[in-house]
C-alpha cells in the first residue's frame, strides 16, 4: 500500500488532499466533519481583522454553470471573507488543533495593508498553535474594494512586503495564495518567495459574470436587481490552474518552491495530474460544496491505488515528474507528424469529424465513399491537428497515428522522423543554424 | 365447443378503463427533454432526417429543446410535417427515424426522438399560438378529397402558399383514421380533433363533412369546377376471411376500432370474453390490445406467416405481449365454428413456407373463441372515382413522384395510392409534396394567363 502522507512546507498531513478556504472551513463543525470523512487538512476560512463583523449579501451569493442534466461544471460566488466573530473562530480553531493534532491546520487570513494589523492577527493566530498561515491575496470582490485580497495579490511589491511581515513577527509556515487576476502569475510568485514565504498556493477563482436573465436584462447571480462580478471555480477552471501552477514549478526563479495546487479539484485524478505538474498538496473547495465530504474517499483510494499499479511508494516519487515535459512551442519537435486514423468498425457514422474538418479545418475528411456514406481520412489534407478525434462521440474511434521515421508525410511531401524544431527550422527567418527542406506553399 | 358465447359489455370498473385507456407513454417533463434532448450529437447530414418520410430537421429541432426553445423546436417540426404532433404519438419511430439514429446503432438507445417531438408540439399547443399563416391569396382554388393526414396536409400547404381550399369529407368528422383508426391510447384527450383545429387555423380552407366522392358529386364535376384536384381517400374497404364472414361475432377491426374512438362511454362497449384476432399489421396488433383493455380475459392473434414477416414492429408486438395477448404464427383460418348460429370458435391449417407459399402441414388446431376479428388488410374502394377514369396499380391510384395521377389536375396521395407505407406520417408527406406539386403548376398556368 503506498503512503499517502506529505509533508508540506514543514506541516505533516495524513494525505495530500486538504479543504481550501471557503465556506466547507467556515467553522468547527463543518471541519471536524471533514476531518472525519478523511481529509488531511484545511485551510481555514479567511479570518480579518477585530471589529464589527463582515456582512455578508443576504440575496443570492453564488452562481453556476450547469450541464443538461444539472452537473455543475463552473460555479461562482461573492461571498466575503468569514462574518463571525474573530474571537470564536480563534477558540475554535484552538479546540479542532487539539483534538484533531495528525491533520494539518492553515488559517486563512486578510487583514488591511499595514504591519500593525498584521502583526496584532500574526499573534493571535500563533496562540491557537495551527500549523502555519496562508495569506489570502486573492479574493477578487467586496474585499479587493477595500485595499485587500486580489487588490495586494495583483502588485508583486505588496505581496512581498506583506509576506516579509509575516515571516518578521511570527515562527509560522506562511503560505501565499494567489489570485489567478493578473497576466503573468511567475511575478507575485517570485514576489512571495522574495518576501521568504514557504510556499504559494493557487489559484484563487477568476473574476466572473456568470449571466444574464434575459427576462428582467439583469446578470446573475444579482441581489435586489443589481448585479456584480464574482469569483469563478469549479471543474472550468482547471486548466487555467493547471498552467499557473506549472508556470511556477517550471519558473528557474521559484523553481522548488512549495504549491499547493487549487481550483477545479474534484477526483483523485485531478489531484495526481496538479502534483505531477510540482504540487505537494490539493486544496478543494466546489467538488466539496457540490457533493459533500465524502468524495475524499474516492480521492484516497484513487490516487492509492494508481501509486500501486504505477510503484510509487509516496508522492516524492511523482510530484513534479510531468514538469521537465512541459516547454515552449518553439522547442516542440516540427518534424514529427501525426493522422488521424476512423477505426471503421468502432464509427457510428455520425458525420461530426467530416463537419468539422470541413468547415472549420483542413477538409480532410471524405463523407462518401462508392456512393455510401463512409468518413475516412484522407491523408494528403490530414495535418494532424486532431479535432475530428475531439468532436468525435466514441472514444478511442479516432486515434492519432504518428508517422513512422523516415516515411513521407503525404500532405507536405516530407520525410518525418527527424529532428527540428522551430529555432533550427529554415522557414523562420531568425534561425541561426537553419537544416533540412523548407516546409513549401501548398501546390494550388 | 361446449362453452357459450359470450359477448358483453362493461367489464371492467370506469376506474380500470381510464387507466386502460390512458396515454400509452408518458410525456416528457421540461427537464426530462433537456436531459434526452443533450444526447443527440447533431450529425451531419444525419441518418434520422434520412429516415423521415417528411425529412423534419431532427438535430436541429432538438438542439432547440436543449437550448430552452421548445416553440422554435415546433416550428421546426411543423414547417416539414404539420402533423408532427400526431406523428410524434403515432409513428414506429423503432422503425423510423430512432432505428435510423447513430446512438442506436452506437448503444441500442436512440435518441427519444418521438417523444421530444411530442414535447416540442405540446408545448406549441399549450400556448395556443397559431404559426402559420395563410398566404396572399391566388385566386385558385383547390378540391381535396378526404380530411384524413393526406388531405389535411395538402389542404395546410395549400392554404400556406396561398390557394383556397374545400375539403370533402364523408364522415361527420375531419381527421380520417387520426380520428376513428388510430388506437385509444395513442391519441388520448381528444388530440386529434385538435390538432385538425389547428391545422384549420390558417384560415382558407372550407371543410364539407357529409359529403361523398361517388355519392354526392362525380369526380369530373371537381375538375369542372376547381382549378386542381387531390384525392386522399384512404382505404375504405376491409378484405374478408371468406369463411362465412356474416356469422355473429366475426367482426370488422377496423370498424370495430372505429366505434370504440367514437363512444363517450367505453363500459358501453362489448367485446369477448375470449377473443381471437386474424392478421399481422398493426390493425391487428391494436384491436387485440384494446380488446384485452377492454376486459376480454383471453386475446390470441393469429397470423399465417412467422413473427419477421408481421407488419407491426417488434415494439408494437411487445406492447400487446405486455397487455397479455398471445401471439401464434404459421396458423391459417380454415374454418369457422358456429353454435347456435353464433361462432364458437375457429379452426386452422398449419402451414409452413416452401418455395415463398404457403402449404398446409396436414396438422390443424380450434382455438374456441366467443369474438372473431379480422384484421386481414384493407383495400381501396376505386368504385368513388368512376370507372376507367384514373390509371391504377395493384388496386390502388397509380401516381409519379410529385404525386400526379394519370390524370390532368388531379393528384392523389396516402393509403389510396400504390407503393406507400400505409403510415400517417407517410400520408401527411404525399400530402405536402402533392400541394408543392399543385402550387407549381397552377404557378406556371398563371405565369402563363399573364
Ligand atoms: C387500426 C389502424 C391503426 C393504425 N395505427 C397507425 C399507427 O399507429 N401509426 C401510423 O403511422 N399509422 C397507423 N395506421 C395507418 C394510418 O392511419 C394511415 O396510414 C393514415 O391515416 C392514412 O391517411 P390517409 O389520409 O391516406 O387516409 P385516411 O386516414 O383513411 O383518411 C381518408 C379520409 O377520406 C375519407 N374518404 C374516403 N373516401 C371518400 C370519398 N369517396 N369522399 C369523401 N371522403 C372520403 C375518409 O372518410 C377519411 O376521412 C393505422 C391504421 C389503422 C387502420
Ligand atoms: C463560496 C466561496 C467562498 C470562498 N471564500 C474564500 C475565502 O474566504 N478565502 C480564500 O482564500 N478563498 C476563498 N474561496 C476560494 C477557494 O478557496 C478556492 O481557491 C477556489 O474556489 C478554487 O477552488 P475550487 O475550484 O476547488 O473551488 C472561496 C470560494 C468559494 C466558492
Ligand atoms: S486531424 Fe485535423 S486535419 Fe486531420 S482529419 Fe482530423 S480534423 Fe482534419
Ligand atoms: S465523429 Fe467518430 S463516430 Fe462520428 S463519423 Fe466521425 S469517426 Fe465516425
Ligand atoms: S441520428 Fe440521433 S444523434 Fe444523430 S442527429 Fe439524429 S437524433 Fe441526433
Amino acid at each position: 500500500m503506498a503512503d499517502l502522507s506529505v509533508r508540506f512546507c514543514g506541516v505533516k498531513s495524513p494525505n495530500p488532499f486538504w479543504l481550501a478556504s471557503a465556506p466547507p472551513t467556515d467553522k468547527a463543525y463543518n471541519v471536524v466533519r471533514a476531518y472525519k470523512a478523511g481529509w488531511g487538512g484545511v485551510v481555514w476560512k479567511t479570518l480579518g481583522e477585530d471589529g464589527p463583523p463582515i456582512v455578508n449579501v443576504s440575496g443570492p451569493r453564488y452562481g453556476a454553470i450547469h450541464s443538461q442534466d444539472r452537473r455543475v461544471f463552473g460555479f461562482n460566488n461573492i461571498e466575503l471573507i468569514t462574518d463571525r466573530p474573530l474571537e470564536v473562530n480563534l477558540r475554535e480553531i484552538k479546540e479542532v488543533k487539539r483534538d484533531w493534532p495528525d491533520r494539518a491546520l492553515i488559517v486563512s487570513l486578510m487583514v488591511p495593508c499595514t504591519e500593525e494589523s498584521w502583526k496584532a492577527i500574526l499573534k493571535r493566530v500563533e496562540e491557537t498553535e495551527a500549523d502555519g498561515i496562508e495569506l489570502n491575496f486573492g479574493c477578487p470582490h467586496g474585499m479587493s474594494e477595500r485595499g485587500m485580497g486580489a487588490a495586494v495579490g495583483q502588485v508583486p511589491e505588496y505581496v512581498e512586503m506583506v509576506t516579509r511581515w509575516c515571516k518578521q513577527h511570527s515562527r509560522m509556515p506562511v503560505i501565499v495564495k494567489l489570485t489567478p487576476n493578473i497576466s503573468d502569475i511567475r511575478k507575485p510568485a517570485e514576489a512571495a518567495k522574495r518576501g521568504g514565504a514557504d510556499a504559494v498556493s493557487l489559484i484563487n477563482t477568476i473574476n466572473s459574470v456568470m449571466g444574464v436573465d434575459l427576462d428582467t436584462l439583469t446578470p446573475w447571480p444579482s441581489t435586489d436587481g443589481m448585479a456584480t462580478h464574482g469569483g469563478y471555480c469549479g471543474p472550468a477552471v482547471k486548466p487555467i490552474a493547471m498552467n499557473m501552477v506549472s508556470e511556477i514549478a517550471r519558473n528557474p526563479e521559484t523553481h522548488g518552491l512549495p504549491i499547493s495546487a487549487i481550483g477545479g479539484i474534484e477526483t483523485w485524478k485531478d489531484a495526481a495530474e496538479f502534483m505531477t505538474l510540482g504540487a505537494g498538496t490539493v486544496q478543494v473547495c466546489t467538488a466539496a460544496m457540490t457533493y459533500g465530504f465524502k468524495i475524499v474517499q474516492e480521492m484516497i483510494t484513487g490516487l492509492s491505488d494508481w501509486m500501486d499499479a504505477k510503484g510509487y511508494a509516496s508522492a516524492d516519487d511523482f510530484v513534479g515528474a510531468a514538469v521537465p515535459k512541459l516547454t515552449d512551442w518553439q522547442h516542440l519537435n516540427l518534424d514529427y507528424a501525426v493522422k488521424a486514423k476512423i477505426d471503421q468498425d468502432l464509427c457510428i457514422q455520425c458525420g461530426r469529424c467530416h463537419i468539422a474538418c470541413e468547415d472549420t479545418s483542413h477538409q480532410a475528411i471524405m463523407k462518401e465513399k462508392d456512393g455510401q456514406r463512409h468518413f475516412e481520412v484522407m491523408e494528403e489534407e490530414c495535418v494532424g491537428c486532431n479535432l475530428c478525434a475531439v468532436v468525435c462521440p466514441v472514444d478511442q474511434c479516432i486515434t492519432m497515428e504518428p508517422l513512422q521515421a523516415g516515411a513521407i508525410d503525404k500532405r507536405t511531401g516530407l520525410p518525418v522522423g527527424g529532428h527540428r524544431t522551430w529555432l533550427e527550422h529554415p522557414n523562420n527567418p531568425m534561425a541561426q543554424n537553419p537544416r533540412g527542406p523548407a516546409v513549401l506553399e501548398p501546390a494550388e | 365447443m361446449s362453452a357459450l358465447p359470450d359477448i358483453r359489455s362493461g367489464r371492467l370498473t370506469p376506474e380500470e378503463l381510464a387507466e386502460n385507456f390512458a396515454d400509452l407513454h408518458h410525456p416528457l417533463d421540461r427537464f426530462e427533454a433537456r436531459v434526452a434532448a443533450e444526447r443527440c450529437l447533431f450529425c451531419y447530414e444525419a441518418p434520422c432526417v434520412t429516415a423521415c418520410p417528411t425529412s423534419i430537421d431532427i438535430p436541429l429541432f432538438v438542439r432547440q429543446i436543449a437550448t430552452g426553445n421548445p416553440l422554435g423546436a415546433a416550428r421546426t417540426i411543423l414547417d416539414s410535417n404539420i402533423m408532427g404532433g400526431m406523428c410524434a404519438r403515432v409513428c414506429p419511430t423503432e422503425t423510423l427515424c430512432e432505428e435510423a439514429c447513430v446512438r442506436e446503432a452506437a448503444e441500442g438507445k436512440p435518441v427519444e426522438i418521438g417523444l421530444l417531438q411530442r414535447f416540442a408540439t405540446d408545448s406549441l399547443f399549450a400556448t395556443g399560438r397559431q404559426l402559420f399563416r395563410r398566404g396572399a391569396p391566388t385566386g385558385r382554388h383547390v378540391a381535396v378529397v378526404g380530411a384524413g393526414p393526406a388531405g389535411l396536409a395538402c389542404a395546410h400547404r395549400l392554404a400556406v402558399l396561398g390557394h383556397e381550399v374545400t375539403v370533402y369529407e364523408a364522415r361527420d368528422k375531419a381527421g380520417g383514421l387520426n380520428e376513428y383508426g388510430i388506437a385509444a391510447y395513442k391519441a388520448t384527450g381528444g388530440f386529434a380533433a385538435a390538432e385538425v383545429d389547428y391545422i384549420l387555423g390558417v384560415g382558407g380552407i372550407t371543410v364539407e363533412t357529409g359529403k361523398r366522392l361517388g355519392r354526392d358529386f362525380t369526380l369530373a364535376e371537381l375538375t369542372d369546377r376547381f382549378d386542381a384536384v387531390f384525392l386522399g381517400l384512404g382505404l375504405g374497404g376491409v378484405n374478408a376471411l371468406g369463411l362465412g364472414d356474416d356469422l355473429a361475432g366475426v367482426e370488422d377491426a377496423v370498424a370495430t376500432i372505429a366505434e370504440l374512438r367514437q363512444t363517450d362511454n367505453l363500459a358501453t362497449l362489448p367485446i369477448g370474453r375470449r377473443v381471437v384476432v386474424i392478421g399481422g399489421g398493426m390493425t391487428a396488433i391494436d384491436i387485440a390490445s384494446q380488446a384485452k383493455r377492454l376486459g376480454a380475459e383471453e386475446v390470441t392473434i393469429v397470423y399465417r406467416r412467422g413473427p419477421e414477416q408481421m407488419n407491426a414492429s417488434d415494439y408494437e408486438q411487445m406492447v400487446a405481449q405486455t397487455d397479455g395477448v398471445l401471439i401464434r404464427h404459421w396458423l391459417r383460418p380454415a374454418r369457422l365454428m358456429a353454435t347456435d348460429g353464433r361462432l364458437a370458435g375457429i379452426a386452422f391449417d398449419y402451414v409452413e413456407e416452401r418455395d415463398g407459399r404457403l402449404v398446409g402441414t396436414g396438422e390443424s388446431l380450434e382455438i374456441a373463441c366467443d369474438q372473431l376479428f379480422r384484421a386481414i388488410g384493407q383495400t381501396f374502394l376505386a368504385g368513388d372515382l368512376g370507372a376507367g377514369l384514373i390509371a391504377m396499380e395493384g388496386g390502388r391510384i397509380k401516381v409519379d413522384a410529385e404525386r400526379r395521377t394519370s390524370l390532368g389536375a388531379v393528384w392523389a396521395g396516402g393509403d389510396c395510392v400504390a407503393g406507400g407505407e400505409d403510415l400517417t406520417v407517410a400520408a401527411v408527406e404525399d400530402g405536402k409534396q402533392a400541394a408543392i406539386s399543385i402550387d407549381r403548376a397552377l404557378k406556371a398556368g398563371m405565369a402563363r394567363v399573364a
